[in-house]
C-alpha cells in the first residue's frame, strides 16, 4: 500500500506548480489552466483521505469541486473571449482597468 | 396689582428688538419707528402704572416674581427673579422715560441713515438689557443685563462698522468693560463661595445679621464689585472707552452717557450698599476714585475741541461725583445726581447732535459760533442743559450736585472733607468748559463759512448739507423740550430742607436705604448746609465768569493761555498720555505675545502643525497603501497566497486547530 504521505507530498508539488504558474505567467489561458492543476491537487488530497478512512464524503466533496470547474471553466472561457474582443490580448498585465 | 407685569418691562423691548432685527430690513421707516417707539412706550406706561401702585397708601414698598428654578446645582440655586423696590422705580423711570425721548428723537436724527431698522433693533435690546439689570433680583441675573449692556454697546458704537475709528471704539469699550466684568465675576464666585445664594435678600440679610464672613473676605469682595463699577461707570482707571464711544451716532451717546451702561456701576454699588457700609477701605477708595475720576476728567473737558467729547468727559466727571457720593455713604443723593444726570446729560447731547445735525456733521467746536440765532430751539434747550450741569440755581443739576459737596463735607471724615474741596474744584472747572463749550458754540462771530468744504469722513449725520444751518425737525425739538424742562424741574423732587424744601428724594429712597441712613450724619445746622451752597454756587459763577471773559470779551485769551503753559496744556491736551501708558504697558506687550508667541508658536506651529502632521501621516500611510490597489490581478493573488501561507504557518506552529 502506497503511504498517504506520498499522495500529499504530490499534491502539495502540484498545487505549488499552481500557484507559482499563477503567479508568474501573463497569459490568461495558463493562469486558467493553473487553477485547475490547484483544484485537482486538493481533490487528490481529498480522495486520498476518503481512501484513508475509508469515507465517502471526501469523494462526494471531489465531485462537487469538479461541477463548480466545469461551471467555472465555462464561465471564465467566456470572459476570456469577451476580454480578447475588447482587448485584443490575452495579456493579464493589460487588464487593470480597476487600479487605484 | 399683578406683579407679572413685570415680565412684561423688560420682555417689551426685547420683542421690539427681535421684530427690528429680524424683520426691520424689509419694513418701510416708518413701521421700523413705530415699532421701536411702540416698545419702548408700553414698559414707560408700566413703569408709571407700578410707580402710582407703589406710591399709594397700603401699598407695598417691593414688589417680585420669581421664576421656576434657571440654574440648580446641589444645593445652590438661581431663579429668574426680579425685584422692584424704590431704588429700581427710579432707575426704571429714567431707563424707560429717557430712553423713550432718545428713541424718539432717533426717528429724526437717524432719518436719512443706512441700517435704520439695525439701529432701531440695537437701541431696544439696549433698553432690554438695562432693564433686566435693574430689575434682578440676584447678582446673576444683573451680571446677564451687565453683559448685555455690553454688548449693546459694542454693537452701536461700532454703528459705523465701516469707519475704522467706530469699530476700533466699539471694541475698545467692549475689552475694557471685560477687564471690569472680570471682577464682578470674582466677587460672585466669592459671593456663592461665602454665602452659599446669589439673591440680594439672602446676601444682605446674612450680612446685616451679624456674618461669619470675615472682613478680610468682603473687602476682596468689595473690590472685585469696585472694579467692575469702574469698568461700567468710567472711573480710573478704565474710564478710557468712553470718550472714544462719541464714535457711535450721538443717539447712542446720549443713551449711554444718561440713561443706561454707566449708570450701572453706580445703580449697582447703591444696590449693594450693605455689603460696602461693612468694608470701610474699599469706601474709601470709592470716594477716593470718584472725586480723582470728577477733577481729571473735569480738567481734559477744558481743552477738547469736539462738542461730543466736551460732554463725553463731562459725563466721566459727573459720574465721579456719584461715585464720590456712594463713597461717603450719601447713597440717596448719589442716585439722585444719577437722575438729574440722566436729565440734563441727555439733553446736552441731544442738543449737540442737533447743532452737528444743523451743521451737517461737523462737531469741531472752532469751525461753529454765532449759532444762537440760528437754531434757536437748540439753543435754548441746551442752555437748560448747561446752566443744570453748571451747578446753578434753580436747575436740576444744582440740588443734586450740592447735596453730594454737602454730604461729603458733613461726612465728618478726613476723606470726606478732601472729596468735597476736589468737588467743589470740579464744580468750578464744570461751570467753566460747559460755558466755554456754550460761547464757542452758540456766541461770537460765525467761523463755519470755509468749515463746510473739510468735514469729509463725517458719517454721523448729514455731511453735504452744506452751509445751510437749520433748526432740527419737531420729532427732535420735542425731546429737547421735554429734557429742558425735566433739568428745570428734575431736582426740585429733592430740595433740601435747608432751602425749606422736603427733600422727598431721599425720603423716597429712605425705605431702600434705610440701614445706611443711621450711618450719616445728621447736621441739625442748616447755615453750614446752605454756606456750602453759596460757595458753589459762587464757584459755578466764577466758572461762568471766566469762559465768558476767555471765549466772549476777549476770544483769544484761551490760546494766549494755552500757549503760555504749554507743557501744562500739552498734558491736558494728551488727556495726561494715559491712552499711550496704556497703549504702552498694556496693549503693545499683549500684541507682541500674541504676535510672536501666540501667532507664531502657537498658531503656525502648534495650530496649524498638528494637522498639517495628521495631515501629512495620513498622506503617507495612504501613499503606501494605495500603491497595493493596482490592479494587477498577479500582484492580488500573490498577496493572497502570501496571506494564506501565513495563516497557514500560523495555525501550525501555534497548535490552533483549523477550522
Amino acid at each position: 500500500m502506497v503511504p498517504i504521505a506520498y499522495y500529499l507530498i504530490l499534491a502539495a508539488i502540484l498545487f505549488t506548480v499552481g500557484v507559482a504558474a499563477f503567479l508568474i505567467k501573463r497569459n490568461v489561458i495558463t493562469i486558467f489552466m493553473s487553477i485547475e492543476l490547484m483544484l485537482n491537487a486538493v481533490n487528490l488530497t481529498f480522495v486520498a483521505f476518503s481512501h484513508m478512512w475509508h469515507q465517502v464524503s471526501g469523494q462526494i466533496f471531489v465531485f462537487f469541486v469538479m461541477v463548480v470547474a466545469a461551471a467555472e471553466a465555462a464561465v471564465g472561457l467566456a470572459i476570456i473571449i469577451a476580454l480578447f474582443r475588447a482587448r485584443q490580448t490575452l495579456s493579464i498585465d493589460q487588464v487593470d482597468l480597476m487600479k487605484n | 396689582m399683578n406683579p407679572n407685569l413685570l415680565w412684561y418691562i423688560p420682555l417689551l423691548p426685547f420683542v421690539g428688538f427681535l421684530l427690528n432685527g429680524t424683520l426691520g430690513r424689509k419694513l418701510p421707516r416708518a413701521a421700523v419707528t413705530a415699532i421701536a417707539l411702540l416698545f419702548t412706550a408700553a414698559p414707560a406706561a408700566i413703569v408709571a402704572n407700578i410707580w402710582i401702585y407703589m406710591k399709594s397708601a397700603g401699598a407695598p414698598l417691593t414688589l417680585s416674581v420669581i421664576s421656576k428654578p434657571w440654574i440648580a446645582v446641589s444645593g445652590f440655586q438661581v431663579n429668574f427673579a426680579f425685584t422692584v423696590d424704590h431704588l429700581t422705580m427710579i432707575m426704571l423711570a429714567i431707563i424707560t422715560g429717557v430712553g423713550f425721548l432718545i428713541h424718539l428723537y432717533s426717528a429724526g436724527y437717524m432719518a436719512h441713515e443706512d441700517g435704520f431698522w439695525r439701529f432701531f433693533a440695537y437701541l431696544n435690546l439696549f433698553m432690554f438689557f438695562m432693564l433686566v439689570l435693574v430689575l434682578s433680583a440676584n447678582f446673576l441675573l444683573l451680571f446677564v443685563g451687565w453683559e448685555g449692556v455690553g454688548l449693546a454697546s459694542y454693537l452701536l458704537i461700532g454703528f459705523y462698522f465701516t469707519k475704522d475709528s467706530a469699530a476700533n471704539a466699539g471694541k475698545k469699550a467692549f475689552v475694557v468693560n471685560r477687564i471690569g466684568d472680570f471682577g464682578f465675576l470674582i466677587a460672585m464666585f466669592l459671593i456663592i463661595a461665602h454665602f452659599g445664594t446669589l439673591n440680594f435678600d439672602s446676601v444682605f440679610r446674612q450680612l446685616s445679621s451679624h456674618t461669619e464672613v470675615s472682613t478680610c473676605v468682603l473687602t476682596t469682595i468689595g473690590f472685585m464689585l469696585l472694579l467692575g463699577a469702574t469698568g461700567k461707570s468710567a472711573q480710573i482707571p478704565l474710564y478710557v472707552w468712553l470718550p472714544d464711544a462719541m464714535e457711535g451716532p450721538t443717539p447712542v451717546s446720549a443713551l449711554i452717557h444718561a440713561a443706561t451702561m454707566v449708570t450701572a456701576g453706580i445703580y449697582m454699588i447703591a444696590r449693594c450698599h450693605v455689603l460696602f457700609a461693612l468694608t470701610p477701605a474699599v469706601m474709601t477708595t470709592i470716594a477716593i476714585i470718584g472725586a480723582a475720576t470728577a477733577l481729571m476728567a473735569a480738567t481734559i473737558g477744558m481743552v477738547q475741541h469736539d462738542i461730543k467729547r466736551v460732554l463725553a468727559y463731562s459725563t466721566v466727571s459727573q459720574l465721579g461725583y456719584m461715585v464720590l457720593a456712594l463713597g461717603v455713604g450719601a447713597y440717596s443723593a448719589g442716585i439722585f445726581h444719577l437722575m438729574t444726570h440722566a436729565f440734563f446729560k441727555a439733553l446736552l447731547f441731544l442738543s449737540a447732535g442737533s447743532v452737528i445735525h444743523a451743521m451737517g456733521g461737523e462737531q469741531d467746536m472752532r469751525k461753529m459760533g454765532g449759532l444762537w440765532k440760528k437754531i434757536p430751539i437748540t439753543f435754548w434747550t441746551m442752555t437748560f442743559g448747561v446752566l443744570a450741569i453748571a451747578g446753578l440755581p434753580p436747575f436740576a443739576g444744582f440740588f443734586s450736585k450740592d447735596e453730594i459737596l454737602y454730604s461729603a463735607f458733613a461726612a465728618g471724615t478726613t476723606v470726606g472733607k478732601v472729596t468735597w474741596f476736589i468737588g467743589l474744584i470740579t464744580a468750578g472747572l464744570t461751570s467753566f468748559y460747559m460755558f466755554r463749550l456754550w460761547f464757542k458754540t452758540f456766541f461770537g462771530a460765525p467761523r463755519f463759512e470755509e468749515a463746510t468744504e473739510a468735514h469729509h469722513g463725517h458719517h454721523d449725520s448729514h455731511a453735504g448739507h452744506g452751509i445751510h444751518v437749520h433748526e432740527s425737525p419737531l420729532v427732535m425739538t420735542i425731546p429737547l423740550m421735554v429734557l429742558a424742562l425735566l433739568s428745570l424741574i428734575g431736582g426740585w423732587v429733592g430740595v433740601p430742607e435747608a432751602l425749606h424744601g422736603h427733600a422727598e428724594f431721599s425720603h423716597f429712597l429712605a425705605p431702600v436705604f434705610s440701614s445706611a441712613a443711621e450711618a450719616a450724619p445728621e447736621v441739625a445746622n442748616h447755615s453750614v448746609e446752605l454756606g456750602l451752597a453759596a460757595i458753589s454756587v459762587l464757584t459755578a459763577l466764577l466758572g461762568f465768569f471766566v469762559a465768558y471773559v476767555m471765549y466772549y470779551r476777549k476770544p483769544g485769551t484761551g490760546a494766549a493761555l494755552a500757549a503760555k503753559m504749554k507743557p501744562v496744556y500739552n498734558l491736558i491736551d494728551h488727556k495726561y498720555w494715559v491712552d499711550e501708558i496704556y497703549g504702552t504697558v498694556l496693549v503693545a506687550p499683549l500684541q507682541m505675545f500674541s504676535r510672536f508667541v501666540l501667532g507664531g508658536v502657537v498658531e503656525s506651529g502648534v495650530v496649524q502643525g498638528v494637522p498639517a502632521a495628521g495631515a501629512g501621516i495620513t498622506r503617507g500611510l495612504s501613499s503606501i497603501t494605495r500603491r497595493m490597489q493596482s490592479g494587477n490581478i498577479r500582484s492580488y493573488a500573490g498577496w493572497l497566497a502570501f496571506g494564506a501561507a501565513v495563516i497557514l504557518l500560523i495555525a501550525i506552529f501555534t497548535q490552533v486547530p483549523v477550522r
